[in-house]
């Protein structure tokens, strides 16, 4: 019994290994700087998190069918810089298009995700048709794409952002109200990301297909699922969520440039892997991913908090990557 | 000398959740050659595992040449001289057969005494002999991928040979390798034999397991059952031992009445020229038509052909009257056609998703409501359904496939299709690698469904099975059909005259 027990226990603990670490780390930074634990923090931390999470979200349909997508970040990129030089201030001296009036701000979300899409479906089409590796595939694209939108941008940076648009991206819900409680907008454009996700993914055709081409893509063949058309939704639905990062990452920093969203890819696909997302593919959750991204960020800003210096938080992020996934694997080993 | 080569005593080993083994054990004689018997899920192979150092045993113990031993891990194994030949091959398709055989001991040259290279020369001379000494004859330096999987399998054992080896476990062995190249097998066998190696024969054919081997352990869940004199015993008492029960009936009793065509295949051809060509066959409603051939016969190539999986050139597919352009499985599934591909691990099984994942996954259409969203609760239903109807073991609908019995995982393949509501469903080797009691259940399912008017094609290469289930059985040869059989006239004799028409 008493065997049975530390076993159990063992087997929670490796279970929710990241959860655990998370909190730890949560406890020994609020301990060691008391203003950690505290609303402005939280702030930072869940809009930090949102857009990584919206990133995450699209990477997250590659890798659960065996693919990838190097291309996420400089898409985030080109997202932010269509946006921006739509969306400046009518008197912005160096404007982009000086001619150009006040567009619509959704329209302008709508051509930055519809650029994307294009690009998210050249993707799906080059690994379905073509059978390119995916990792080769987006590789490609990511350099395209970041050439594009040098010859677009001619690399100059751009700034003097509508209020209104940035506003999306900095204001809160019940914001110079007295309530106590104000939610930023980006938390909640990222919770409704989220939900849809998680309504796509468990709830209909399309994610149980999706699940399916991850776990035994040939069987999916012989079962009529149509692996082509299922994969470039997948591209294209992952490059419309990296526009929508973009264009709210342009509308956080007030600005952007060609260089917006580089590596990206990276940060999100690690948080992938980190929440559970596995590179063998046909497994992985949203509340996973979310985990994953909240790891890193939470860690990022733990360490920020400590006065650690930037240089060494990239050491620390790297070894964290390997140390969660080889955790996370051990699920999997025990059971052999 | 000890008696025996080898002794397993009271081994056990639990899994999360399953006593794999329960004080089993296994007395193996020098020069002799030891059948293994079993459902599967038995234990057969986990004790062999055990044996062969990849597990390790909760309690029990091994005695080697009547010293005990503890095998840690399988290098151990073969320092000691015991090697194993899987169930599951793990060539390296893309390298030289030679490779593949002295893979992790591959012979060394020297440079000025220093610089230690592969002596490529003497690797491919030593295979050459080795590969004679087995009776096989391929190029050593042939890429292992352009051999066939019988042939590979032949590599796989030669190179368990090559080890030196005092005990070999052969696990099914034979599984993939056509009657020509059981009979070499059973050559070499006798020869290792002579030579005092002794051999552990997994295996599910009782023909062979009765022609080959001088002692029979037969297990149950995980326990010992006993051993026997293998001239002892009959097909019957093996059955009756392994199950525990008495099988009196191999086959069910079919109540089917084959009715109008529905399905008719005229020149088929495939894109391949060395593959099935002019292929023409019916098949009526309700009936179960038989297909029976040697491996590489191109039985799975034919029938992946008409389904869709592989590229046609002429012919054509007419279902219900109706010519139809194959293309994609799409097409062929939407005209109530489904295929139980042969190769369950590679083409069949979703192995991280969920038996309830696995068994919607093909029919999600018609559980769609409001435009959009899966009505989750009817396909739990249709899947408890399925999940009883079949008698499908498994902990719960939300298990992972991969960790059920193969005769399960069939199961949930088959009521895959099932959900589709197929009238001609294909099944490629419906009973491989299925233990006799599975095998039973899925016999008196396919005779079910053709009673309900479906209608079946059956591909199988034991021709017990084809002649005790087919209506008719049509029989091919190096991709040509050489001739339809009634079931009842069927008979080993004119069906493998059939099947060896070109050879």
């Amino acid at each position: 019994m008493e065997l049975n027990k530390n076993k159990s226990i063992g087997r929670f603990l490796e279970g929710n290994a990241m959860v655990i670490l998370m909190v730890l780390v949560a406890i020994v930074v609020g301990i060691l700087r008391p203003n950690f634990i505290s609303g402005a923090n939280f702030n930072n931390l869940s809009v930090n998190t949102a857009v990584r999470f919206i990133i995450a979200l699209g990477v997250s349909g590659c890798l659960i069918t065996k693919g990838t997508d190097l291309s996420a970040g400089r898409m985030v990129g080109i997202g932010a810089c269509v946006s921006a030089t739509l969306l400046q201030k009518a008197d912005y001296t160096d404007k982009f298009f000086p001619g150009l009036g006040n567009l619509p701000i959704v329209a302008v979300l709508l051509i930055a995700v519809l650029i994307c899409v294009v690009f998210g479906i050249i993707n799906g089409c080059v690994i379905s048709f073509l059978k390119v590796p995916p990792f080769i595939a987006t590789l490609g694209m990511q350099t395209l794409i970041y050439g594009i939108c040098l010859v677009y941008t001619g690399a100059k940076p751009i700034g003097g952002l509508r209020s209104d648009y940035t506003q999306i991206a900095n204001g809160k819900l019940l914001e110079n109200t007295a309530s106590p409680i104000q939610i930023p907008y980006l938390l909640i454009i990222a919770i409704v990301c989220g939900g849809l996700m998680y309504f796509l993914y468990n709830k209909t055709r399309h994610g149980k297909h999706m699940y399916a081409i991850g776990g035994n893509e040939t069987a999916a063949e012989v079962s009529g699922i149509n692996v082509g058309f299922r994969k470039i939704l997948i591209y294209a639905l992952a490059a419309a969520l990296y526009a929508l990062a973009g264009f709210l990452l342009a509308a956080k920093s007030g600005g952007t440039s060609v260089n917006m969203g580089q590596g990206y890819e990276l940060e999100a696909i690690a948080a992938c892997t980190i929440g559970g997302v596995s590179v063998n593919g046909g497994v992985g959750r949203v509340s996973g991913i979310l985990l994953g991204v909240l790891v890193f960020e939470l860690l990022k800003i733990s360490l920020q908090f400590m006065g650690v210096e930037t240089s060494y938080t990239y050491i620390v992020q790297g070894l964290v990557i390997v140390v969660a996934v080889a955790l996370d694997l051990r699920k999997y080993l025990a059971k052999k | 000398m000890a008696e025996y080569r080898l002794e397993m005593r009271d081994v056990s080993k639990a899994f999360p959740g399953v006593q794999a083994l329960d004080r089993a054990q296994l007395k193996l004689r020098p020069g002799s050659v030891h059948a293994l018997m079993g459902e599967n899920g038995a234990g057969k192979s986990t004790l062999m595992k055990c044996m062969f150092g990849i597990y390790k045993m909760d309690s029990g113990e091994i005695y080697y040449e009547g010293e005990k031993v503890s095998i840690t891990d399988p290098m151990d194994a073969l320092k000691r001289g015991i090697a194993m030949v899987h169930q599951e091959l793990q060539p390296v398709p893309e390298r030289s057969v030679a490779e593949n055989i002295f893979i992790g001991r591959y012979p060394t040259k020297r440079w000025l005494g220093v610089i230690s290279t592969i002596d490529h020369e003497k690797m491919f001379k030593d295979t050459e002999a080795l590969l004679k000494e087995v009776r096989m004859s391929f190029d050593p330096k042939a890429k292992l991928g352009t051999l066939s999987v019988s042939q590979m399998q032949l590599v796989e054992i030669a190179k368990a040979v090559s080890a030196d080896c005092k005990v070999l476990i052969l696990d099914e062995p034979t599984s993939s390798l056509t009657s020509n190249e059981v009979e070499a097998l059973f050559l070499i066998i006798e020869d290792l034999k002579a030579k005092g190696v002794s051999i552990i024969y997994i295996s599910h054919k009782m023909d062979e397991i009765l022609k080959i081997s001088d002692e029979v352990t037969i297990m149950r869940d995980g326990a010992y059952i006993g051993t026997w004199d293998a001239k002892e015993l009959t097909t019957d008492m093996i059955i009756t031992r392994m199950v525990g029960r008495e099988l009196t009936n191999l086959f069910p009793k079919r109540e089917n009445e084959p009715g109008e065509v529905v399905l008719e295949v005229k020149d088929f051809t495939s894109i391949n020229p060395k593959s099935f060509r002019d292929v023409n066959f019916t098949l009526r409603k309700g009936e179960i038509l038989g297909v029976g051939g040697l491996v590489g016969a191109q039985r799975t190539e034919l029938m992946e052909g008409l389904f869709g999986i592989r590229s046609h050139t002429t012919g054509e597919v007419i279902i219900n009257g109706e010519s139809l352009d194959v293309r994609r499985p799409r097409d062929t599934i939407r005209k109530g056609t489904a295929l139980l591909t042969e190769d369950r691990r590679q083409s069949g099984v979703m192995g991280v998703l969920s038996v309830e994942d696995n068994v919607a996954i093909a029919s999600l259409n018609r559980f769609i409501k409001w435009g959009i969203m899966l009505d989750g609760k009817k396909i739990r239903e249709l899947v408890s359904d399925n999940v009883a109807k079949l008698s499908i073991k498994t902990p719960g609908l939300k298990t992972q496939i991969q960790s059920l019995s193969g005769g399960n995982q069939q199961k949930v393949l088959i009521s895959r299709w099932l959900a589709n509501n197929p009238d001609i469903f294909i099944l490629d080797e419906p009973t491989r690698g299925i233990d006799v009691g599975a095998k039973y259940e899925i016999y008196c399912i396919i005779a079910d469904l053709a009673k309900q008017g479906k209608s079946i094609v059956m591909i199988s290469s034991e021709l017990s099975e084809l002649i005790g289930m087919s209506d008719r059985i049509m029989v091919m040869c190096d991709g040509r059909v050489t001739g339809f059989v009634d079931g009842k006239d069927a008979n080993e004799e004119n069906l493998m005259t059939l099947a060896t028409q070109f050879s």
